[in-house]
């Protein structure tokens, strides 16, 4: 067990340093927005490294913390890690999910304009490596292991679609409700036009006539 | 031999979970560019990779953004300005870490929401092929044939889901937008036309005109 959790460790670590990075600010937090399909389990490995690989040392204790908040701002998740690792949460409503990163390091250093690289890589689903890392040796269970991730993945694209089913009601929803509040609108403006007419009329011819000007 | 072989099997554990692991190697994020922001992304790629980026605006006033490309030297590969959608697939010519940004900077005062997808080299296959004796088995290849047939089923998907989400931002702009200038108007309209009559009741001395219509 040790090493094949060391094994996923260094997997990691691998996967993460080849993914994608971008800067993080100290105390900066940077969001990403993620459309969630509900009942889905999210994982993200991250990995925070100090822009300057030479200050390695120097630096202190680098801490991230991870704040996931669902279409409804309600807080999912609220953690705070080490520089290297995973989180995960289940998805309980469909919608755009905000997945916060901050930096909770305290340095005393001089530079402190330092920033950080932030290593990100978000998996949906749980056809992630997972529990199985060992070496097959039976090209069936290779067979299963793939027929599971093609399972995971079908499933995915149903979650998504009937999502997506959901918001084009939405959208048609809102397309109905402007359709309607324009012809209200108009026939609202247009009945003012004729009563506001017919009063102005009326009052100067009133007014005309009592200043015998007609 | 024993510390060897016990540190092979973890690299080839290491080799095997990579392949199971599907989309290890792109990255797609959404993210929000606020206005007059600049956002840059990283990534480390190696020599004679062939990388493809692609991005799209997702809501935001005219949908458009800046998006720039540089390698490693810091010569642009791939500049253009205000554009909505965009596809550019290079082939990495030196080793290091490329750069691509997204900036806001032309707006000032919209918030813009920007999709991007990088991907970098080739899927890895489904099926390990160190050891690569006989061909692939039926059940093996029709794998991997549903596998590629999944992959661009979620690759359309998640087109559509990005046109739609541009859709309905217009709309909701729209609604919005409606319901304001139309109630404008109608205040508008109100107020014009009664200030006209008190102002021709203030003039009334000097014109003998007849009374002019509402025109608004």
């Amino acid at each position: 067990m040790g090493l094949q959790g060391t094994g996923f460790l260094l997997q990691c670590y691998l996967m993460l340093a080849a993914a994608m990075f971008f800067h993080l600010g100290e105390q900066e937090e940077k969001c990403i927005i993620e459309e969630i399909p509900e009942d889905t389990l999210v994982t993200g490995f991250f990995l925070l490294e100090p822009w300057d690989m030479n200050a390695l040392s120097k630096l202190p204790q680098l801490g991230l913390t991870v704040t996931v908040k669902d279409s409804n701002s309600e807080i999912v998740l609220s953690k705070r890690y080490g520089k290297f690792g995973k989180f995960t949460f289940t998805a309980h409503t469909s919608g755009q999910h905000l997945l916060c990163f901050k930096t909770n390091s305290t340095s005393f250093s001089v530079f402190a304009r330092e920033r950080l690289k932030l290593h990100l890589d978000v998996q949906m689903g749980e056809f992630t490596v997972g529990h199985n890392t060992d070496r097959t040796k039976d090209s069936m269970e290779a067979l299963e292991n793939s027929l599971r991730h093609l399972t995971e993945q079908m499933i995915h694209i149903t979650r998504q679609q009937e999502f997506q089913r959901e918001k084009e009601e939405v959208f048609r929803q809102i397309s109905e409700n402007t359709n309607s509040k324009v012809l209200w609108w108009a026939t609202v403006q247009t009945s003012i036009l004729l009563v506001v007419g017919f009063w102005q009329m009326k009052r100067l011819k009133d007014f005309f006539i009592e200043k015998k000007l007609v | 031999v024993f510390r060897m072989y016990g540190s092979l099997r973890v690299l080839l554990q290491v080799l095997w979970a990579q392949l199971l692991c599907g989309w290890v190697l792109g990255s797609e994020l959404t993210f929000e560019l606020p206005d007059n922001a600049k956002q840059c992304f990283y990534e480390d790629i190696i020599m004679g990779t062939k990388c493809t980026l692609e991005f799209q605006v997702v809501t935001g006033g005219h949908y458009d953004v800046d998006c720039r490309l540089e390698d490693p030297d810091g010569t642009t590969l791939y500049k253009e300005m205000k554009k909505q959608y965009d596809s550019f697939t290079f082939t990495a010519a030196k080793n290091g870490t490329y750069k691509f940004c997204f900036s806001n900077e032309f707006s000032t005062f919209t918030h813009k929401t920007v999709y991007f997808d990088f991907q970098v080299g080739d899927d890895p296959p489904l099926f390990p092929n160190e050891n690569r004796v006989t061909a692939l088995t039926q059940m093996e290849s029709a794998c991997v044939s549903i596998h590629e047939a999944l992959k661009s089923v979620i690759d359309y998907q998640t087109h559509f889901r990005l046109r739609e989400a541009q859709g309905r931002s217009r709309a909701e702009d729209l609604n919005t937008r409606v319901a304001f200038w139309s109630i404008g108007e109608a205040i508008i309209l109100l107020v014009v036309s009664i200030s006209q009559v008190v102002l021709l009741r203030s003039f009334f001395s000097d014109k003998k005109t007849t009374t002019t219509r509402v025109g608004s």
